[in-house]
């Protein structure tokens, strides 16, 4: 009897493995092959001169490692993108809370809940590159925030938002705050409905004022869902590309304090420069899983 | 057991849909397969008679002969282009062309038979290049509608195809050299590959002027005339001089600071690129001082070529006053066509200018594997080299065209005035220009090289290079990005 009931649970898992094939499918040709053979491409000589030559592909080890590390300015690009990250995020984050608290604080009874957040999700619909070529237009030097703002008295001449480091990075950090604080709201909000209504109460009848509320329940049993914001949003932050790009038309302007790891790569994919390109996205992703690890132990850690 | 003969169902279904997919795409592999086979053949025999073509075009020795071209099959004449300029030329002066849509060139039309089909893609961040390097190695193979019969270059990467095969020389479509003695020497020298085959011509000249804002020039000096103007501008230093009087009336002396580029690079002793090595010549490095010097003093902006506050200026609120440019520059990018431009009000001037120099140029080239020769050959001859029609060009477009004897004829004849010019015809400035210009110093880096170049110095002049020597460094690092082969 006993024999049998494996017996059947073994046939019935079978389906579970059939289930997976699509997944498994899918992931081994767009994700599993891309992958190896970035890793492969990397240890040759492999570009193309002047975008028609065909130069290589002669297998050089580590060179291409070498080179990233000796030559370019991978920690600059690195921190451009660190630090462009940071300046969207941790607006991002906060925003969110707020709203997030806001909207699921059933003592509120906030109406219209359906508009707002509608509302605050939009931005994230719009192309980010039509976003940054909107900005481009906005924040040019004879743009329309440069005419408002001399018209105002506020500034005797046009600011070249675009020619400076902090303005530049602030505009690409604003931008990726406004389209994608939406879609953290819509996470957190998620998280913070699935506390139990119960524990409230019971801090309502302890007489625990909001801010307690907030600190000392909502925030703990929203860790789950924190961390996955945080790591969707770091892996995401690594892999910045479009905005910058469209904004600073490629060039990472000004002098390249706007270049991201990812625009650095596109830089190498000018002559298909598979080689190098190879060894850099096989860097960005070691980095990638390495801050992901260290945001996930950081979490776990606090929780003990 | 419901459930399980549900799961057996769903799995069932799910399975046969994903073989189905395979399935189905195996079947366009197939159908694919066979139809390169066909296409194979078909090229094959094409190649094969092309072959008995330049095998009797070698019998009968150096002779200028009749090159007898195979007869077109292609009922698509498919040209890669980056804008509507060439579109519209063949649009408005081509014989028996009809348009598609008389207000869009782009949307093609019909030679006879043959349908014409553009392919614009934009020259922005080398995407027309990218385009042409993807398709053209492959074009020989393509299938017949698809084929790129001709595609357009520009002169400062016509190089990297005219060393290649992947464009015909002219030669080979019938086109003799002594059709082609009217046009200026430095419109074939550029398209001229390392082994002397000429592989692609071109309608116009580009030889560059400096065009100034009349309005301004009233204002500041009193008078409007070319050689007026000219005396104020007629040297680096005096140019100078004058923009700070500009600042003074509150005009910018150019847009920004790689206006003045090419007068510079055009004028250099070493090209960028000797043998793999990027060299920086003296020209150069002046430019980059005296733009340092006009935007620490606020004389012009920094911004980009191109970019909306470059084109400004055309406006009269943009108070710039002048440009350098050519006649493409003139009559096609300086909003001519919008109502309240100063082109449009003829408000322009041109003069000389402190140096001469070139900037630009459209070239026509025969895409090897083209299955419509002879209509590529008639199109390139009927565009560069019948006199009625280019004249007609100068007349309806404002354009510098390809032909000596006729540009020399029409620069003593007033009724060639450019009406943006405000009715001064520059016909003999674009002629004295067009003899001057020499391209022995062009490479087929040239173009990524000057974009780097203006954009490195561009953080320069904006102080976020502390010394041009940092900037250098910058620019070094993207060119090398760009060009993995070259060092410094």
């Amino acid at each position: 009897m006993a024999k049998k009931k494996s017996g059947t649970v073994l046939r019935y898992n079978r389906w579970g493995y059939i289930f997976l094939i699509p997944f498994i499918v899918v992931f081994i040709i767009f994700q599993l092959i891309p992958l190896i053979s970035t890793i492969y491409n990397s240890f040759f000589e492999h570009y193309f001169k002047n975008g028609l030559t065909e130069v290589g592909p002669t297998f050089i080890g580590i060179q291409n490692y070498a080179t990233l590390f000796t030559t370019g300015d991978l920690p600059k690009y690195l921190g451009n993108t660190m630090i462009m990250w940071i300046i969207g995020f941790v607006p991002q984050i906060l925003l969110s809370l707020l709203l997030g608290a806001w909207f699921s604080d059933p003592s509120l009874r906030l109406k219209h809940q359906q508009f707002f957040k509608t509302v605050i999700y939009l931005p994230n619909l719009i192309m980010a590159s039509a976003f940054a070529m909107l900005f481009f237009t906005l924040f040019s030097d004879g743009g329309p925030i440069n005419s408002l703002l001399m018209q105002m008295g506020i500034l005797s001449e046009p600011y070249k938002f675009l020619s400076h480091a902090g303005s530049a990075r602030s505009l690409v950090g604003f931008m990726n705050f406004l389209m994608w604080f939406g879609n953290t709201t819509i996470l957190l909000l998620a998280g913070m409905l699935g506390i139990d209504t119960s524990l409230y109460e019971a801090a309502e009848v302890d007489g625990a004022t909001s801010t307690q509320v907030f600190f000392k329940i909502t925030l703990p049993l929203l860790r789950p869902i924190l961390v996955y914001v945080m790591v969707t949003s770091l892996i995401g932050g690594l892999q910045m590309y479009d905005v910058p790009q469209i904004l600073t038309n490629g060039q990472g302007n000004p002098a390249r304090t706007t270049m991201t790891l990812i625009m650095y790569l596109n830089k190498h994919l000018y002559s298909k420069n598979y080689g190098l390109g190879g060894a850099l996205s096989v860097i960005l992703f070691i980095v990638t899983g390495i801050l992901s690890v260290i945001v996930f132990k950081m979490n776990q850690a606090s929780e003990k | 057991m419901k459930k399980k003969l549900l799961s057996v169902v769903l799995s069932t279904a799910m399975v046969a849909s994903l073989l189905v997919g395979c399935g189905s795409s195996n079947d366009a592999a197939d159908d694919s397969a066979a139809t390169d086979a066909a296409t194979d053949e078909a090229t094959d025999a094409a190649t094969d008679e092309a072959t008995d073509a330049t095998d009797a075009t070698d019998a009968a020795t150096d002779e200028e002969a009749d090159v007898e071209l195979p007869e077109d099959t292609g009922k698509v004449l498919n040209i890669y282009c980056w804008n509507d300029e060439f579109a519209n030329r063949l649009k408005d002066h081509y014989p028996g062309y009809e348009a598609n849509d008389p207000d869009d060139a782009l949307a093609g039309g019909k030679i006879g038979d043959v349908e014409v089909k553009f392919t614009s893609t934009p020259s922005t961040d080398n995407a027309y290049q990218n385009n042409l390097d993807a398709t053209l190695p492959g074009n020989a193979d393509a299938a017949a509608d698809d084929k790129v019969d001709m595609f357009l270059v520009e002169a400062d990467y016509a190089l990297k195809y005219v060393n290649t095969d992947l464009c015909m020389p002219v030669a080979d479509l019938g086109i003799k050299d002594s059709e082609l003695a009217n046009q200026y020497q430095y419109t074939k020298d550029i398209m001229t590959d390392s082994d002397g085959n000429l592989k692609g011509l071109s309608w116009q000249g580009c030889p560059g002027v400096l065009i100034y804002n009349r309005e301004a020039a009233k204002e500041v000096f009193g008078s409007d005339d070319p050689d007026t103007v000219q005396a104020k501008v007629s040297d680096w230093a005096t140019f100078n001089a004058t923009a700070a009087e500009m600042k003074d009336a509150g005009y910018k002396m150019t847009a920004t600071t790689n206006d003045t580029f090419r007068t510079y690079s055009n004028n250099v002793t070493t090209p960028w690129v000797v043998d793999g090595k990027i060299q920086i010549d003296d020209n150069i490095k002046a430019w980059v001082d005296a733009s340092k010097e006009m935007a620490d003093n606020g004389y012009c902006g920094t911004q980009a070529l191109w970019s909306d506050d470059w084109s400004k200026g055309f406006y009269p609120d943009g108070k710039v006053f002048c440009y350098f440019g050519p006649a493409w520059l003139i009559n096609f990018s300086m909003a001519a066509d919008t109502e309240g431009s100063i082109a449009n009000a003829g408000g322009w001037g041109a003069c000389e200018g402190p140096q001469g120099f070139y900037w630009g140029g459209t070239w026509i080239a025969a895409a090897t594997g083209t299955d419509n020769a002879n209509l590529v050959a008639d199109i390139m001859r009927k565009l560069t080299t019948d006199e009625t029609i280019m004249t007609d060009i100068v007349k309806a477009d404002s354009d510098f065209v390809n032909n000596k004897p006729a540009m020399e004829a029409a620069a003593q004849d007033d009724s060639y005035a450019f009406p943006v010019l405000g009715g001064q015809n520059p016909l003999a400035m674009f002629c004295a220009g067009a003899d001057k210009i020499s391209l022995s110093n062009i490479t087929e880096y040239d173009q990524g090289c000057n974009e780097e170049f203006q954009n490195a110095m561009t953080g320069y002049f904006d102080g976020n290079y502390a010394t041009y020597d940092e900037a250098l460094d910058a620019f070094y690092t993207a060119i090398t990005e760009k060009y993995p082969e070259l060092t410094y």
